[in-house]
């Protein structure tokens, strides 16, 4: 069985239709790149999997392990396994970083009948992914993402998934924005978490994440549908020759 | 013919209203009888200019510029009546849930009256004097001494300005009267619970708190005023607060009385030079609740941190006996006003404000700067969460600014809670309801991190956080039945 089969996804944002037919299907242990032009819906794709409710499915079906996605809260995906990793993370002043995260691992735990975590456990663990990812511990105890620099907030998304471990992690561009030492880190983590039980989904922009993170599929997200799919070398070809290409053929598409 | 006819209405509106008031004529009677046996002439004065005072003006209306977003409509029409010393019991064990863990002390006033058998005066720290004030009084009387209650009762709490000090100080017949000696420094909070307990009748009372700080002293009293029971009560607080130079102090106020009481509570503090007063309102219970908080900066130096939360919600004056007030829900009216009357003091005010359901708040932040005050530092911030349509907020800053050397700033924020915080947290797994909690926690956090780091605080973080998590479980419970409340608009509709 898939992990994640979706099939003639549609979606809208306030009435105006982003995604217009997806399908795609993942197993475990493969990493997919999502990449397209500004305004495919790749962000929405991404939204739509976490099970955020101001994106309104209009058709099709999402299956994750088997079970339907789109009936789940955005909570009951996250303890199903889907995690998102925001292209924005947001800042949440007045809750503690760790206390947030331990908060998170003990809602999963809850969900899947384990042990909640006192902050014995946690803090070392904690304490010893913040190092792989080169973070400053004071970070900590500050407020979720408050005052983060927009590298700490991406490293602390890759933080959150390497805790949390999900089955399927959607990164939404989180290669934006980042100059080379923090993409290396930030993909250094990522690496770290590939396994033949997890999948990604890359979202990018640039073939640039893709020099770190060894992709199996790429896929080419326009005007709301997959319009190509291919190995890693179709995002090298993406890079040269831009999206012109795959908007051009969507339009020779579209019926006279 | 038209003229006539109103002034008609106006004598009728007057009859009506003194008719409403005899039952504060009659505790008057009582209170006064009493005192002419007992109490010293100055006192006995100062209750008749009270009385004088109240009676003239009665209750303000709206017109009131003080007044202006609550209405005491509810509070005028209820005949609160006194209550006698040990007209209702009340036992140890009803009092347990109102303890305070960690407290020095605790004095227990029932209806206004003090209840020493229900009191805990443990072993009281040297160097700190806690007692009934009417006891305090008559002992002076005898010569045994709490000495100078005369030099500061009444002398700080403005009665031409506001009628319920004026009522305070005309019928107020017990409270708790403290004096923390020079350079005594007290570790643990004192606990002074205002006990409401009417059994059936509908119970007026007067506390009346007198607090002298002398010079470079410090301590931590929580004000505390709770119901026994359901039935509609007026606490109508006042307490001066006299800090010495030098003195720390730290003054807590809890509202969890019972959602149909009134409570009008006036903290007057008046500062000497440097001395250094935190107050911090915690208005978590109450159906109509005023806390007016005035500080005057009277020394060089001195410093002042108001401090304040408020969480209203529900709808519960409909469903109450005095159900005056319809549809609406809490009533939480902060009154700030802070005077600066000495050069280089500075003040800080930031009230948070979480309004659910049908609940009413309103800021009102005044600051005035006397001509001398230069280096005035005084900064005022209110924040609001409104937590659905229904709930509303009026937010008001006053500076009256007469010095030419100061820094005065104010601010207001009024929002929802974020939805991108809310789904960030629950896209890890926290489910909404907790999600929710977990932000207004935050939100009413700000309030928490102003307080020393203390029993008193830990009190009011427990406070907090029961009262938050009451609320988010009524919002849960409330959504199904609003969804089924559209479902059938939408039926009706169709």
């Amino acid at each position: 069985m898939a992990l994640l089969e979706i099939q003639d996804l549609h979606a809208s944002v306030d009435g105006h239709e982003i995604l217009k037919g997806v399908n795609l299907t993942m197993n475990a242990g493969e990493v997919h790149s999502i990449m397209g032009p500004n305004g495919s819906g790749k962000s929405t794709l991404a939204a739509v999997l976490a099970r955020r409710d101001a994106y309104e499915v209009t058709g099709g079906r999402i299956l994750f392990n088997g079970k339907d996605l789109l009936e789940m809260d955005p909570e009951e995906a996250a303890c199903e396994g889907v995690f998102l990793a925001f292209q924005y993370p947001v800042e949440i002043p007045g809750i503690g970083n760790a206390y947030f995260l331990r908060s998170a691992m003990n809602a999963i735990r809850k969900y899947h009948g384990q042990e909640e975590l006192d902050a014995m456990d946690f803090l070392p663990l904690y304490k010893e992914r913040m190092k792989l990812l080169e973070m400053d511990e004071k970070l900590m105890n500050r407020s979720v993402n408050e005052g983060f620099s927009g590298g700490e907030k991406k490293r602390n998304e890759i933080l959150q998934l390497s805790m949390l471990e999900p089955k399927l992690a959607i990164l939404d561009e989180t290669d934006s924005g980042l100059d080379i030492d923090a993409l290396r880190i930030v993909a250094q983590g990522v690496n770290a978490m590939r396994s033949p039980d997890r999948a990604f989904l890359v979202i990018t922009h640039y073939q640039r994440l893709l020099d770190y993170i060894a992709t199996d599929f790429v896929h080419v997200l326009v005007d709301g549908k997959i319009e190509r799919s291919g190995g890693p070398e179709l995002a090298l070809e993406l890079e040269e020759k831009g999206y012109g290409r795959a908007e051009a053929d969507v339009q020779q598409a579209l019926p006279a | 013919m038209k003229t006539a006819a109103k002034a008609m209405g106006n004598e009728r509106t007057m009859e009506t209203q003194t008719g409403r008031l005899s039952k504060y004529f009659e505790a008057y009677e009582d209170v006064r009888a009493h005192g002419l046996e007992r109490e010293p002439v100055w006192l006995q004065q100062l209750r008749e200019d009270g009385w004088a005072r109240f009676s003239a003006k009665g209750f303000p209306s709206t017109h009131d510029e003080d007044w202006r977003f609550t209405n005491l409509a509810a509070l005028a029409k209820t005949p609160f009546r006194r209550a006698a010393k040990g007209e209702f019991a009340v036992s140890p064990a009803q009092l347990e849930p109102w303890r305070v863990a960690g407290a020095a002390c605790q004095l227990v006033f029932v209806n206004g009256h003090f209840a020493p058998e229900l009191s805990d005066l443990g072993n009281l720290p040297e160097g700190l004097l806690v007692c009934s004030l009417a006891k305090a009084i008559d002992c002076g009387r005898e010569g045994c001494a709490p000495e100078g209650i005369e030099q500061h009762l009444g002398r700080y709490a403005d009665m031409s300005r506001d009628v319920f000090t004026a009522l305070n100080t005309a019928l107020w017949e017990d409270g708790a009267y403290l004096r923390i000696r020079r350079g005594v420094a007290l570790q643990q909070p004192i606990h002074l619970l205002y006990v409401s307990a009417g059994a059936g009748a509908e119970i007026a009372i007067h506390p009346r708190t007198l607090i002298i700080a002398e010079d470079a002293s410090q301590a931590a009293i929580i004000e505390d005023y709770v119901s026994l029971g359901s039935e509609a009560a007026f606490s109508n607080a006042v307490t001066e607060l006299a800090a010495g130079q030098d003195a720390v102090i730290s003054h807590f106020l809890v509202e969890r009385e019972n959602l149909a009481s009134f409570n009008v509570s006036t903290l007057r503090i008046e500062q000497s030079r440097s001395a250094n007063v935190d107050s911090h309102s915690i208005l978590l219970g109450g159906g109509l609740v005023r806390n007016n908080v005035h500080p005057v900066l009277n020394g060089e130096g001195a410093e002042c941190l108001i401090n304040g939360l408020f969480v209203g919600a529900g709808r519960q004056h409909s469903e109450s006996a005095s159900g005056q007030h319809g549809a609406s829900g809490q009533h939480m009216d902060n009154y700030m006003l802070v005077e600066h009357a000495r050069p280089h003091c500075n003040s800080r005010q930031f009230y948070n404000g979480i309004l659910a359901d049908h609940a009413r708040g309103v800021f009102h932040g005044r600051i005035v700067v006397h001509k001398d005050a230069q280096k005035t530092d005084a900064k005022q911030t209110n924040r609001n969460l409104l937590l659905s349509d229904n709930a509303r907020i009026d937010t008001k800053p006053q500076l009256e600014i007469y010095a030419d050397d100061v820094k005065c700033t104010h601010g207001a924020t009024i929002g929802q809670i974020d939805e991108a915080q809310l789904f960030y947290l629950r896209a890890r797994g926290i489910a909404e309801a907790d999600a929710r909690n977990l932000l207004l926690y935050a939100f009413a956090a700000e309030c928490l991190d102003r307080m020393k780091d203390s029993a008193a605080r830990e009190f009011a973080e427990k406070l907090i956080r029961e009262r938050l998590q009451e609320l988010v479980s009524a919002v849960q419970a409330a959504a199904p039945a609003a969804t089924q409340e559209e479902a059938q608009n939408w039926e009706e509709l169709g």
